[in-house]
This record gives structure tokens, sequence and C-alpha cells, in this order.
């Protein structure tokens, strides 16, 4: 739905950045995103410190589909691509650690890496034939790619487990010493998640991010200036896919079983629920759209009698009448009001 | 070269079986997505309504209960595609993506609550009674069931075709699929056509669902898996064409049954290569109508 992003906070935003440059101002600029990400930096990083191991694992998992959800946001928001599959990259990476820990080694980082290396050759051999559509008709191919993936994880038995799921992987191990604490887990997850995400961040900032919105906004437009649409579509696919893996690998070396269901349709259609409803294009929106899916479906869906996705049904119907935008659009309408406010006063 | 034919009958006809199925399936799909740019994920939720219908009026024991459970899951079709109509009217001017992200919340939503109320287990369900025999074919039993649904998926085929085809209606179909706005223009109310076309749609999956109950059971999970061969037909056969979702089904139904019996590990990467295949030749499916919608 948001796939084309407000105009006026674009705008906004470049009124920022020109007056962003008298030193002051820049330095006011750099306090006022600066001191509240390094504040969240440091109450993320202290969370085992206070939290109950419980807490502790539920935000572990919040950050992988975090990271999860911001890949997917990659293609949705950033390069106007819906994909309803996207849990086929998360769940090659996740088999591809889980057997790398259980067959060859646990040593951090090697899983996780395999994953997103996985994640991204999965991505290059599907995305050749996905990105050549666009609309609907890719939303879906990318769910006909995502079921043959999940059936795959289901019909190889000997190799992913079937459907009683791929279990018995060890515990990630650091210098040759096994992870067993909550505590420890969450801070190895942190540390890559947060890798994943400033490496997102930076593929969306730069040139190359510019011209997968040039894509999205106008692709004949694209085309006549001299691009191929085809080629970035492609890099972007394999950067979403192998990001979708690395979440994969940490998710397999954090709960330590997977099942094919992690590759499956519904867990691709909540992670669309979670980018759309989080804001797509935002990157930091589908952050919050993941927490409030897990929150919902982990946390308060064994209350609803394990019936969660029945909530979160109704949150994806009712965020698309009423949250065209998600919740980023919201912050749009409240920083609207301020300044129309501000303007009067 | 007769033998591999005589030796793979019963797959050969179950492929036809199936592909009747994916036919009544996937023609309302495709119409409603050619003529109202709605692609319905709830297709295949819809569906299982109608299988899990069977199994609540035990359509195996009499054909009382079969005709009972065609008919209640034909009327619920029909609210429920009036229904979806009436939801998606609202979006109705922002993009088709919007309106396919509303009815996956609502097919995520329908599963739920089918899997509350019938719970997790897989039912089976029988075929009504005179039809649970097997009838001899070219020296080979086959059930008699799948043979009807051959002959059922035969009939609805022709009747669609001549249709949309012959008549006014059809006329109304054709033209909505080519030019939506133009049609709009000639003083048709859109939203009737749309209520009309998305009723109609959406009986035939329940329709389908009840039909497809003594072959495929009920289960969750399984809206998902007839939703993607749907949509692989519609893909195959080009949206909004009742010829391609013929020529679809029948292709998906062969690849799902004759691929299945001769290598069934590669079944998936055939279903998946035909597809590949298709969007490589044809990018805009086998029978795509010569007026693009853009």
């Amino acid at each position: 739905m948001s796939v084309i992003p407000d105009s006026s906070t674009e705008t906004t935003g470049a009124a920022a950045a020109v007056a962003a440059t008298s030193p002051a101002s820049r330095r006011n600029a750099l306090l006022r995103r600066g001191v509240p990400a390094l504040v969240l930096l440091v109450l993320l990083a202290a969370v085992p410190l206070f939290a109950d191991p419980f807490t502790t694992n539920t935000i572990s998992r919040i950050l992988i589909f975090a990271l999860f959800a911001v890949s997917l946001d990659l293609l949705v928001g950033i390069t106007g691509l819906p994909s309803l599959g996207h849990a086929a990259y998360f769940g090659v990476g996740a088999y591809t650690a889980g057997l790398v820990s259980i067959h060859w080694t646990s040593e951090a980082p090697v899983p996780v890496l395999l994953a997103a290396g996985a994640g991204a050759v999965a991505a290059a051999a599907t995305g050749w034939l996905a990105v050549r559509s666009g609309g609907v008709y890719f939303l879906m191919l990318t769910l006909a790619i995502g079921e043959l993936v999940h059936q795959l994880a289901q019909r190889l038995t000997s190799v992913t487990g079937g459907s009683n799921g791929l279990f018995g992987i060890p515990s990630v191990r650091i210098g040759g010493q096994p992870l067993t604490l909550a505590g420890l887990v969450y801070w190895y997850v942190l540390v890559l998640a947060l890798l994943g995400f400033l490496g997102l961040w930076l593929v969306a900032r730069s040139p190359f991010g510019g011209a997968l919105r040039g894509i999205r906004d106008n692709e004949p437009r694209m085309r006549s200036l001299g691009y191929s649409p085809f080629r970035y579509k492609y890099v972007a696919f394999i950067l979403a896919g192998g990001f979708a893996g690395l979440a994969g690998g940490l998710f397999a070396g954090l709960l330590r079983i997977v099942n094919p269901s992690d590759a499956g349709f519904t867990t691709s259609a909540l992670m669309l629920l979670a980018v759309i409803l989080g804001g797509a294009g935002t990157l930091w929106g589908p952050v919050l759209g993941a927490a409030v899916v897990v929150l919902v479906r982990d946390t308060f869906g064994p209350q609803l009698d394990g019936h969660g996705p029945l909530l979160l049904g109704i949150v994806f119907v009712v965020a698309v009448y009423v949250l065209p935008r998600g919740f980023a659009g919201l912050t749009g309408v409240l920083a609207r009001r301020k300044r129309t406010a501000g303007g009067t006063a | 070269m007769l033998g591999w034919f005589d030796a793979n009958l019963v797959s050969i006809l179950n492929g036809f079986a199936i592909g009747s199925l994916l036919f009544i399936l996937a023609v309302g799909l495709s119409i409603v997505f050619g003529m109202m740019d709605v692609l319905n994920l709830a297709h295949g939720a819809f569906f299982l309504i109608g299988s899990y219908l069977a199994v609540t009026f035990v359509a195996g024991e009499s054909w009382g209960g079969f005709l009972t459970a065609l008919g209640v899951a034909a009327l619920i079709g029909l609210l429920a595609g009036g229904a979806l109509s009436g939801l998606t009217e609202p979006l109705a001017r922002r993009p088709i993506l919007d309106q396919a992200l509303l009815t996956l919340g609502i097919s995520l939503i329908v599963a739920e609550v089918l899997s509350i109320i019938y719970g997790n287990d897989v039912f089976s369900v029988p075929p009504p009674p005179g039809l649970a025999e097997s009838i001899d074919v070219a020296g080979r039993a086959y059930p008699a069931y799948r043979l009807m649904l051959i002959a059922v998926g035969l009939v609805l085929a022709l009747v669609v075709w001549l249709v949309v085809e012959k008549t006014s209606i059809g006329a109304l179909v054709r033209a909505s699929v080519a030019d939506r706005e133009m049609v709009s223009a000639m003083g048709v109310d859109n939203r009737k056509v749309k209520f009309a076309v998305l009723g109609v749609g959406s009986l035939l999956a329940t329709v389908a669902g009840v039909l497809a109950a003594p072959v495929y059971g009920a289960r969750p999970g399984l809206d998902e898996t007839i939703l993607l061969l749907a949509l692989v037909v519609i893909v195959i056969g080009g949206r909004g064409s009742v010829r391609g979702a013929l020529v679809g089904a029948l292709v998906i139904g062969q690849v799902e049954s004759l691929g299945r019996a001769l290598v069934p590990d590669l079944a998936s990467f055939i279903l998946f290569g035909t597809l590949a295949l298709v969007l490589i030749v044809r990018p805009r499916g086998l029978f795509a109508g010569k007026v693009a919608h853009s």
C-alpha cells in the first residue's frame, strides 16, 4: 500500500538537509538524532542485565524478525516489489545455519555467514525469474517460490527432518565456548542484527538505493536515463535474500530448531504485515511492525489458545483501511499537526 | 508408447480430475482478477470453507447431505463474495496491491476461524453413495467419483464458455476484462458488476471445495496449497481468460498427478519449471487478451 512515500516528508527532509549546512544546526541535528539512537543502543545492550531470561529471549526474537522485516522492506518499500515469499530465504538461511552447526561447526560467525550466503544464492537462483514481473504478478510468483521452498523443506526428510523440523542444533560457540546463557545469546543476536540493520541502512542510503527508489516511482523514466531496472531489481532481490538468510541463521542459533513453516506462506504473510503495519520504505517502521507481530503471535498468542494469527489478521484488515502508511504515517501526521500549530502560534 | 500410456492411465485420469477441480476454482479467480483487478487471496480460504462444509453435512453418508453441503456452500460463497465486494469498495481508488493485502488479511482470519471450529485434525470425506465404487476403465479400476468430477468440470467449462462467448452478460464480462473504465463510461454500474462477479467467483470456490472434499479431504493448510495451484493456473493461462484457465488447469492437473507419480521428488520443481517456462516465453500468460489492461 504505502509503496509511494509521503512526498511532504521527503521535501521537509530535503529542507532539513539544506538547513543543516550551517555548523550549529548540523550539531543540533546530530544531537537530535544521535542522542536518542545512543540511548536506545545502551538500553538494548543492557536488556539482559535487568530483564528475566524469557523477556530477553522475546527481545532476541523481535530483533531477528525485525532484521527479516527490514530486509523485506528493501524489496517492498524501497524497490516497490511486494513479495509474499520472502520467508523462503529466511528458511534457507535457518536450515543452512542449522545443518552447518550440526554437521560441521557452530563457531560464530560461520553458521550465520553461510546462512546469509545461502539466502543470497537462493535469491539469485529464483529472483532471476521473479523480478521480470512486477506488482501483483510479483506477489503471485514469489508466493509460488516460497511454497516451493516450503515443500522442499517438508519432503527432503533425510536432510531437513521433514515436518518434525530440524532439531538438535548445538548452541552457538565463541572461541570454543558454547553460549548457553540467554543474555550471552542475546548479545550475539544483538551485535549481528545491528550489523545487518547497518548494512541495509547503508544500501538504502547509497546511490544504489536512490536508483531503486527511482525505479519504484518511475521505471520508464529510469530506463530512459540509462539505468537497467532489471539489473537493479535483481541485485536488490539478492541483497534482500542475503539479509533474510542472515536473520534465518540467527533464528536457528537462538531457537535451535527449524520447522518447514518458518519458510512457509504464513511467515511470509506475517512479515509483509509487519512491513505494511510499520510503514513500507521507512526501514524503522517495519522494526516496530515486527515487534507487534512477534508479541501478538508468541506472547499473547498462547492466551488466545494459539490463535494469534486471528488477531493479526484482524490487525491486518484494519491497518489496510486506517493506516495506509503504517505507524510511520502516524508520525508524519503528528509532525504536520505540530508544524501547523507552530505556524499559528 | 501405448504400454506407457496404459501403465500410467490412472495417473493421467487423476490429472484430469485434478484439472477439472482446478478449472472450477481458477476460472472464478481469473475472471475476478481480470475484470475487477481484485486479486482475491482469500479464494483458497473460501475453498476450504466448502471442504469443511462437506465434513459438517457428512456428504459421504447420503446424497441429501452432499447436496445440502453444495447448496449451503454456494450460498456462503455468494454472501462472502458480496461482502468482499463491499469491503474492497473503499479501496477502489488505491493501488491494486491494497486490495490484495485486504484479502490476504481476510484469508488469515477465515483460516484461523476454521481451525477454531474444526481443530487441526485431518478429515477425510467419502464420496456420496453410488459413486464410492470403482469403474472399469480400459481394464483398470478407477473411482467413479473422480470420473464424475471430470464430467462436471467439462460441463462447467462448456457452460462458462457459452455464457462468456455467446450471451450479452458474457459480452459485458469480456468488455470489462479489456477496458473497465470504458464499460463504466457506457453507463454500466461498476459496483453492481463487481458485486455479481465477486459473488459468482467466490461461489465457484466454495462449491469446488465441496466437490474436492472426497479427493483432498479437509485440513488446515489446504487453503494455501490450493490457492497456490490456482494462482499458477492463472499465471499460465493469462488473467481473465476462460480458455486460459481451462488449458492451465489441465496442464497443472497433469503436472500434479503424472509428475508426482513419475518423479515424486521433483514434482514441485516441475510445477515451478512449467511456470518459469511459460513466463519466459509468454510473460502475460498463454491466452492473455490482445487488449492489454494497463
